[in-house]
């Protein structure tokens, strides 16, 4: 029974990913850079086959308000073919390793009108049936905080805050609770600060007793009397 | 005392309601093609409708994060409220909820205060204030009320 389980799992682990087999390609989602400087464009893919000697890599660019892309990188046959006429010539160059799925290229000198979305698209021959991936680069004068740091640390100061307060109450109560910090008037209307207030607190007992003897001793006395009396 | 309970609670509760939804929907400025607010800005352009993130300014993060204060404050105030219900002495008040509702109106103030201060640099001449502006606004009176009726509230029976 368990045998047959398992030749079936086996057999259908085989079939399944015959069907569903495509590229996927990945590039980043967004990527920042700074006037005048160079940035690298990432592409990479996972393919269920073997990387084959015909692999192909190609970039396009679609500027921002353009409705069109136009081809700026082609990889195949083993060798790059880079833009010379367009946008980005002698500005980019080709950094990537085919051999290891990596179709990466290096855009130089960066300026205000390279803003836009970069096309990746690979393809592994037999397998070449997937869907490009896009990166889009915005160029600043300054980079920008990213999203959201802003907020987070406010946020954290704020409620760290709390939760400082919080335990600082909670231990001074603590503190308090245990006499090592004495700072309240005592019953008997002394001040008293640190240890010396607990001493008082513990002298003042003995206080109370030799008058408590002396009323009991009086109390005596007086039953004494009245019995000599009666 | 239990009609007094209850609206008081549903006071909060309306407070509360009313930071979540000015925080999360997408109308703080409105125009003819485009809405925006604190996350994102979204228009209908003859490609279709999409939304870029909102400005990554430094304000529109502060905004953010005082809204969302605001709601954590309001949060904790309403549970507070039940602790302190079952917990507190006769004639004891209510002090540590009110505080921490004051607080939540406090920042729902600031954030629309900042808004409406940088609103010159955000919000195109074209553009008007969006409904959860306004809610914002809204808000921050009805969560003071309801702090300074807790600070005033005595625990009887």
């Amino acid at each position: 029974m368990l045998t047959i389980l398992a030749l079936a799992s086996v057999v259908l682990l085989g079939i399944v990913p015959q069907q569903s087999e495509a590229i996927v390609i990945y590039t980043g989602w967004e990527r920042h850079a700074l006037v005048g400087s160079d940035i690298r464009l990432s592409c990479s893919f996972f393919s269920w086959r073997w990387t084959s000697d015909d692999v192909t890599f190609s970039w396009s660019y679609r500027a921002d308000g353009a409705r069109d892309a136009i081809s700026i990188f082609h990889y195949t046959g083993g060798a790059p073919y880079l833009d010379n006429k367009g946008p980005f010539r002698d500005r980019l160059e080709f950094v990537g390793n085919p051999g290891r799925r990596d179709g990466s290229i290096l855009l130089k000198n960066l300026d205000y009108g390279d803003n836009g979305t970069f096309t990746c698209d690979a393809k592994n021959p037999p397998d070449i049936v997937g869907r490009a991936s896009s990166v889009r680069l915005l160029v600043f004068e300054k980079v920008p905080i990213q999203a959201g740091v802003i907020t987070g640390s406010i946020i954290g100061a704020v409620l760290g805050l709390l939760l400082l307060i919080v335990v600082i109450y909670y231990l001074m109560r603590f503190l308090v609770a245990r006499r090592v910090f004495n700072l309240s008037v005592s019953k008997h209307g002394k001040k008293g600060k640190g240890k010396e207030g607990s001493q008082q607190r513990q002298a003042s007992p003995l206080v109370v007793d030799p008058s408590k003897l002396k009323a009991a001793a009086s109390e005596k006395k007086k039953q004494e009397s009245r019995k000599d009396k009666k | 005392m239990l009609l007094l309970l209850l609206g008081i609670v549903i006071l909060h509760a309306a407070a509360l309601v009313l930071l979540f939804v000015s925080t999360i929907v997408s109308a703080w400025t409105t125009g003819s093609t485009s809405s925006s607010d604190l996350w994102n800005n979204c228009s209908t352009t003859n490609g279709g409708y999409h939304c870029d993130p909102a400005y990554t300014g430094e304000w529109i993060q502060a905004v953010q994060a005082l809204m969302i204060l605001s709601i954590i404050f309001s949060f904790i105030s309403l549970f507070l409220f039940f602790c302190q219900l079952f917990t507190l002495q006769k004639g004891g008040r209510f002090f540590v909820t009110g505080v921490f509702q004051i607080l939540a109106s406090l920042f729902v103030m600031s954030g629309a205060v900042i808004y409406t201060v940088m609103s010159p640099d955000w919000v195109p001449a074209t553009e008007a204030f969006g409904w959860a502006y306004i809610l914002a606004w809204v808000a921050f009176p009805l969560a003071l009320i309801s702090g300074l009726i807790y600070v005033i509230l005595r625990k009887r029976e």
